[in-house]
C-alpha cells in the first residue's frame, strides 16, 4: 500500500484537477488488528489484518446551500483515487441541500507528526498476554476470552488547509471463569498490552468462584444493588448516547423537558458527580478533532477536522451539555458541544471494599449484558446480569445469587443513587466492542429494579 | 443432498475481473509450503449504501465499498487467520504465510485439534441470488427522492410531528478456494427500509413513535420501488391514524394475558430464542464469554421439549429471499435445508465442518459465515423459521379463540439472557382482543417469558396464508464483533398466559 499521506495527496490533487467541486474532504484510515479467542483452555479462533477505508466527501455549494456527496472505499490501488473522487463529485452535484450545511474549518498546515509511518500491531502483543494464560490453561478452571489490540491512524485533509492526524490505539483482554455452575469475568482495557495483569486477574476470579461456594436463590423484587464501574459504565454511555440536542429540542427524547425545550439544568443528583468526556483524559486518549463520513444527529460532515474539547455532559449531578454539531447548534442558538470517545465520571472516595463493608444486605453485581431500550420517553432499559451477582449480609460477600433482568433507566439510577465509590478506570462489558476508555465510579442504589429472575448461569 | 438455487443473473464484471484464480494459487500454494495442511482464500467484497432521511430532509448518504483477501489456515491442527485489503498475488502470498505464523505461534495454546467434516468438491461453481433491480443501478438521488416523497406522506398527516427514513442496501461478492479443489464465485444482494413517525406532546414532556412493517429481504430495489413486494400506499396511508390511536390508548394491566403474535413481532423471538439458542458453538462454550452459551446443550438433542406439538422449526439456507440464502457456505459447504424442532422436540443444530466433525455429523449443514474479509468465518445462523400449521388458519381464527388478550404487531425492543432463557420483547402495535375481537389500542406492553415455557404455551399456529418472512440485517456475534443477516418466517401464533408487563410501571412511574 502507498503510504496514507500520499492516498490525501493524490484525491485532493484529483479533486482540484477535477474542478467539479467546491471543496473536498478526504479521510484515510489505516487500521491494523490482532486478536486471540480461547474457549475451555483452548485457543480457538486467532488472526490478524490490516486494512484501509478512504472517505472522499465532495462539496458543492449552489448560493447559501451546499449539497455533499460521499463515497468510501477500502480499495488501495493507487488508481481507485481518482475514480473515488469523481464518484463523490457526482453524487454532490445530484445531492438535495445538506441540511447540516457549515462552512468547512480553515487549516494551519500540517502537524508535526503527519508524515511518520503509521504503526501497526500483529499477534507479538499477546506474548506476555499468552505466556501468563498458559498457567491459567493448566489450573482447575475453565477459561474463556478475548485478547484484541487495534490501531488506527486517522488523517483528515481539507481543501481548506486542515491536517488532523491522530493514531488511536485500543485493547483489552477479557476473561470469563467457570468452576462448576459458577461463573465469573473481569476485563481490562490496555491501548498497548504493556501492562496487562492476568496474574492479578486470575486470581480475582478465582476469588469471585469461590464467592459462589454458597449460593442463595432470591426472587425478583428491588434490592439495594452496588454496582460497580463496569455496570455503570454500560447504563452511563447508552445516556451518553441519547444525549443529542436536536432530538431534545425537539421533544423526542428522555431529555427533552415537559413544557418544551431540554433537561439541561436538571438536577439528577446531590451527590456532586460530574460525567464528562475528554480526549485529553490521562490513559483514556482519544481523537481530539471530529473524523467522520456519515451525518448523524451527533455528527456532522461539515464539521471535519474541528477540535473535540472537554464536555461536561453532568456537572456537580446537574445536566449541563448535550451533543450539537456545529449547524444544529447554530439553529437552537447553543454551543456545539461534540463528544470524544471516551466517558468519565467522577465519584467519590469510598472503595469498593469499604462499600462492601457498610452494606447490611445488598447486592453486589459484576457486569450488565443485553442492554436495550424499553421505554424511550424515561430511557428506561432492559438487560440481565451476568457471570457473578454476590450477596452481602453485614459487610461481606456470603454467597452468589441468580442471575435477573432488570428493568431501570441510567437517569433514574442516578436520581436514586446514595453513595458513589472512587472512580476508576473499567472496561465496559456489554458496550466493549464500541467504547473500551471510561472512568466510572461504584454507585449505591437503594431499590435496584430485578424486574425477574434468569435462570442463566 | 444439498439443495440450492441459481438465479438469472451472473456476477458482475467488476469482481469476476480480479485476479481471483491468482490470487488463490499464490495464498493456497504458499499456506502448504509453508506447513499447513489445509488453507482457505477468500475474497470478499460487500458494498453498502446507507441513505438517512429527517423529516424529508438528507441527513446522510454514504456509499461503502469494502473488500480484500482473508487467507485461513490449519497448522499441526490448530487455526490460523491473516486479512488484507491489497488484492496482489504476493499480498496474498504474504498473507498466508502471515496465517501459518499465526496458528505457529499458538499452537501450545491449543487443546483442542481442528478437523473438517467431508464435503463434495465444488470446481468454478457460480450462485447469485435472485433479484430484479439491482439496487446499486439506482442513483442516490433517485434513493434519497423516494424517501424523501415517502417521508412526505406521513409528514402531511395530522399528529406526525417528526419522520425518520432509511435505507440500507447491500450487494455481497465473494470468490472462496480451498486445497480441497473447490473454488466458488458468488453474489447477492439485501434491502432494507423503514420509515418511523413520531408524534410530540410537548406539554406533557411525552412522543410516542410507529415505524413501518415492512421487512429486510433478499431482494433489490424492487423492495421500495412500487407495492408489488410491499404495500407502501396502504401501509404510509394506514400509520398515521394508527399513531393517532395508540397515543391515546391506555396503559396495559400488566399480568398473565393470552397473545396473537404477527409474523412481524415472532420473528425475533424466534431468532433470539430459537435461533441463536441451537448455535452449536453457543452450546458447547465457543461464545461463553462473550455472546454466551445455550440451554439447548448436546445431551438434549433428540429428547428436550422445547415447545408445544405445534411447534415446527427448520433451518433453511435456501429460503426464497432469505437474508442468510446462499449457495455455498464460507467453507465451500453447499447450501441445505434441515429441522431443528419437530413437534415441539429438539432435534438440530446449526453446524460448520469443524462443529459437524465434532458433533459425530457425517456433514456440516452449511452454516459458516464472515461478515468481511477482515474476520474469520465463524457459525452463523441460517434463516431458522417456524413452520405453518396444517388448518390453514387465519390470525383472525386466532383471535376470535381469546377472550381477553392482546394482538401484537411490529418489533421493536428486545433482549435475552447468555443461556437464552430469559427474554422481554416490546412491539410496534397493541391491539387489545375482547370476546374475539380487536378493541382498539394499547400502550406501554412488553411480554417477558422463559424460551421453553413460552413456546410450550404456543396453542396454535396459522396457516400458511398467515406466514410472513421477518429478519435481521445486524445479527451480532464473536469478537472481534461481525454482524450477520438473516430472516425469519412464521405465521401468527396463539400464545397462553404469556407475562406481559407495563413498562410505565416497571420505570417506576
Amino acid at each position: 500500500m502507498i503510504p496514507a499521506q500520499q492516498v490525501i495527496d493524490l484525491a485532493l490533487q484529483a479533486a482540484a484537477t477535477f474542478g467539479r467541486c467546491d471543496e473536498t474532504i478526504v479521510i484515510v484510515s489505516d487500521r491494523a488488528e490482532a486478536s486471540l479467542r480461547w474457549a475451555g483452555n483452548s485457543m480457538t479462533t486467532n488472526g490478524v489484518s490490516t486494512g484501509r477505508t478512504t472517505t472522499v466527501i465532495a462539496i458543492v455549494r449552489r448560493g447559501d446551500a451546499a449539497h455533499l456527496g460521499v463515497r468510501r472505499s477500502s480499495v488501495v490501488d493507487t488508481d481507485a483515487v481518482g475514480p473515488l473522487v469523481a464518484a463523490a463529485a457526482d453524487a454532490a452535484h445530484a445531492a438535495p441541500e445538506a441540511r447540516d450545511n457549515a462552512p468547512l474549518l480553515t487549516g494551519s498546515g500540517e502537524p508535526a507528526d503527519w508524515g511518520d509511518p503509521v504503526p501497526g500491531t500483529g499477534v507479538g502483543a499477546f506474548a506476555e498476554v499468552a505466556r501468563a494464560l498458559s498457567a491459567g490453561f493448566r489450573g482447575n478452571d475453565r477459561l474463556y476470552g478475548f485478547a484484541h489490540h487495534v490501531v488506527e491512524t486517522t488523517l483528515v485533509a481539507t481543501s481548506t488547509g486542515v491536517r488532523r492526524r491522530f493514531t488511536q490505539p485500543t485493547g483489552s483482554v477479557e476473561i470469563n471463569a467457570k468452576r462448576g455452575t459458577a461463573s465469573a469475568w473481569t476485563g481490562v482495557s490496555t491501548p498497548w498490552f504493556t501492562d496487562v495483569p492476568i496474574d492479578a486477574m486470575l486470581e480475582d476470579l478465582s476469588t469471585r468462584l469461590g464467592w459462589a461456594r454458597r449460593t442463595v436463590e432470591l426472587p425478583a423484587g428491588r434490592f439495594e444493588t452496588l454496582m460497580p464501574p463496569s455496570t455503570v459504565a454500560d447504563m452511563m454511555i447508552y445516556l451518553g448516547w441519547s444525549m443529542d440536542g436536536r432530538g431534545a429540542q425537539e421533544g423526542r427524547t428522555a431529555l427533552s423537558a415537559p413544557g418544551g425545550g431540554t433537561r439541561v439544568g436538571e438536577k439528577l443528583t446531590d451527590l456532586g458527580l460530574t460525567m464528562y468526556s475528554d480526549p485529553l483524559a490521562p490513559g483514556l486518549e482519544c481523537a481530539p478533532f471530529v473524523h467522520t463520513a456519515a451525518g448523524s444527529e451527533r455528527l456532522s460532515a461539515f464539521d471535519n477536522g474541528m477540535d473535540i474539547d472537554r464536555v461536561d455532559w453532568i456537572r456537580d449531578g446537574t445536566i449541563s451539555s448535550l451533543v450539537y454539531p456545529r449547524a444544529t447548534a447554530a439553529e437552537f442558538d447553543v454551543t456545539p458541544a461534540a463528544p470524544a470517545d471516551n466517558l468519565l465520571m467522577t465519584g467519590g472516595t469510598a472503595s469498593l471494599a469499604e462499600m462492601v463493608a457498610a452494606t447490611e444486605r445488598g447486592l453486589l453485581l459484576t457486569t450488565l449484558w443485553y442492554i436495550r431500550t424499553v421505554d424511550p420517553t424515561t430511557l428506561l432499559l432492559t438487560g440481565l446480569t451476568r457471570d457473578g451477582v454476590y450477596l452481602i449480609e453485614d459487610g461481606e460477600v456470603t454467597a452468589a445469587v441468580n442471575n435477573f433482568r432488570f428493568n431501570e433507566s441510567p437517569l433514574d439510577l442516578l436520581r436514586r443513587a446514595t453513595e458513589a465509590g472512587v472512580a476508576e478506570t473499567t472496561l465496559p462489558r456489554e458496550w466493549g466492542d464500541w467504547a473500551t476508555r471510561a472512568v466510572m465510579p461504584t454507585l449505591r442504589i437503594p431499590d435496584f429494579h430485578m424486574s425477574s429472575v434468569s435462570q442463566a448461569q | 443432498m444439498s439443495s440450492h438455487r441459481t438465479g438469472s443473473r451472473g456476477v458482475d464484471s467488476d469482481f469476476l475481473a480480479l485476479p481471483l484464480n491468482q490470487l488463490a494459487d499464490a495464498a493456497l500454494s504458499a499456506a502448504i509450503a509453508g506447513g499447513a495442511s489445509y488453507a482457505d482464500l477468500r475474497v470478499h467484497a460487500i458494498t453498502t449504501e446507507i441513505v438517512q432521511l429527517r423529516d424529508g430532509e438528507l441527513e446522510s448518504a454514504v456509499l461503502d465499498r469494502e473488500i480484500g483477501l482473508a487467507v485461513r489456515v490449519i497448522v499441526d491442527g490448530t487455526w490460523g487467520f491473516a486479512s488484507h485489503a491489497g488484492l496482489r498475488p504476493d499480498i496474498a502470498a504474504e498473507s498466508a504465510r502471515h496465517a501459518v505464523g499465526v496458528a505457529v505461534t499458538l499452537a501450545a495454546l491449543n487443546a483442542e485439534r481442528i478437523e473438517l467434516a467431508d464435503e463434495p468438491v465444488y470446481r468454478d461453481a457460480t450462485w447469485v441470488s435472485d433479484y430484479r433491480i439491482d439496487p446499486f443501478a439506482i442513483p442516490t438521488d433517485e434513493k434519497v427522492a423516494l424517501l424523501a416523497e415517502y417521508s412526505g406522506r406521513l409528514l402531511a398527516s395530522d399528529g406526525v410531528d417528526h419522520v425518520s427514513a432509511m435505507v440500507n442496501t447491500v450487494k455481497e461478492q465473494t470468490f472462496y478456494a480451498d486445497t480441497f479443489g473447490s473454488s466458488i464465485t458468488q453474489q447477492r444482494v439485501r434491502t432494507m427500509p423503514a420509515l418511523e413517525a413520531v408524534a410530540v406532546d410537548a406539554a406533557a414532556g411525552s412522543f410516542e413513535s410507529m415505524r413501518t412493517l415492512a421487512p429486510p429481504t433478499g431482494r433489490g430495489w424492487e423492495t421500495l420501488a412500487d407495492d408489488t413486494v410491499w404495500d407502501w400506499s396502504v401501509e404510509l396511508a394506514e400509520l398515521p391514524s394508527l399513531l393517532a390511536e395508540k397515543t391515546k390508548s391506555p396503559s396495559v394491566i400488566a399480568g398473565p394475558t393470552d397473545l396473537v403474535i404477527d409474523p412481524t413481532n415472532l420473528w425475533l423471538t424466534i431468532h433470539e430464542s430459537i435461533g441463536h439458542a441451537t448455535e452449536y458453538d453457543r452450546a458447547i462454550g465457543y461464545e461463553a464469554a462473550y455472546a454466551g452459551t445455550s440451554f439447548a446443550t448436546p445431551d438434549k438433542l433428540n429428547t428436550m421439549r422445547y415447545g408445544s406439538p405445534v411447534m415446527n422449526v427448520t433451518a433453511d439456507r435456501t429460503a426464497e429471499f432469505g437474508l442468510a440464502t446462499i449457495g455455498y457456505d464460507a467453507e465451500g459447504v453447499a447450501a441445505q435445508r434441515w429441522d431443528l424442532v419437530r413437534d415441539g422436540i429438539f432435534v438440530g443444530y446449526q453446524l460448520d465442518r469443524v462443529f459437524a466433525k465434532r458433533l459425530g455429523q457425517a456433514r456440516s449443514n452449511g452454516c459458516s459465515y464472515a461478515d468481511s474479509a477482515h474476520h474469520v468465518p465463524i457459525q452463523r445462523m441460517p434463516n431458522v423459521s417456524l413452520q405453518p400449521g396444517s388448518d390453514d388458519l387465519s390470525t383472525e381464527d386466532l383471535i376470535r379463540r381469546v377472550t381477553d388478550g392482546i394482538y401484537i404487531v411490529g418489533d421493536k425492543s428486545w433482549s435475552i439472557d447468555m443461556q437464552r432463557y430469559n427474554f422481554q420483547f416490546t412491539g410496534q402495535r397493541f391491539f387489545r382482543i375482547r370476546d374475539g375481537s380487536l378493541d382498539g389500542q394499547l400502550r406501554d406492553v412488553a411480554y417477558q417469558a422463559t424460551t421453553t415455557d413460552f413456546w410450550n404455551s404456543m396453542e396454535a399456529v396459522g396457516g400458511a396464508s398467515t406466514w410472513r418472512l421477518g429478519g435481521a440485517f445486524n445479527c451480532g456475534k464473536a469478537q472481534p464483533g461481525q454482524v450477520a443477516a438473516v430472516s425469519h418466517g412464521c405465521p401468527s401464533a396463539l400464545f397462553r398466559g404469556v407475562n406481559v408487563l407495563n413498562t410505565r410501571e416497571e420505570s417506576g412511574r
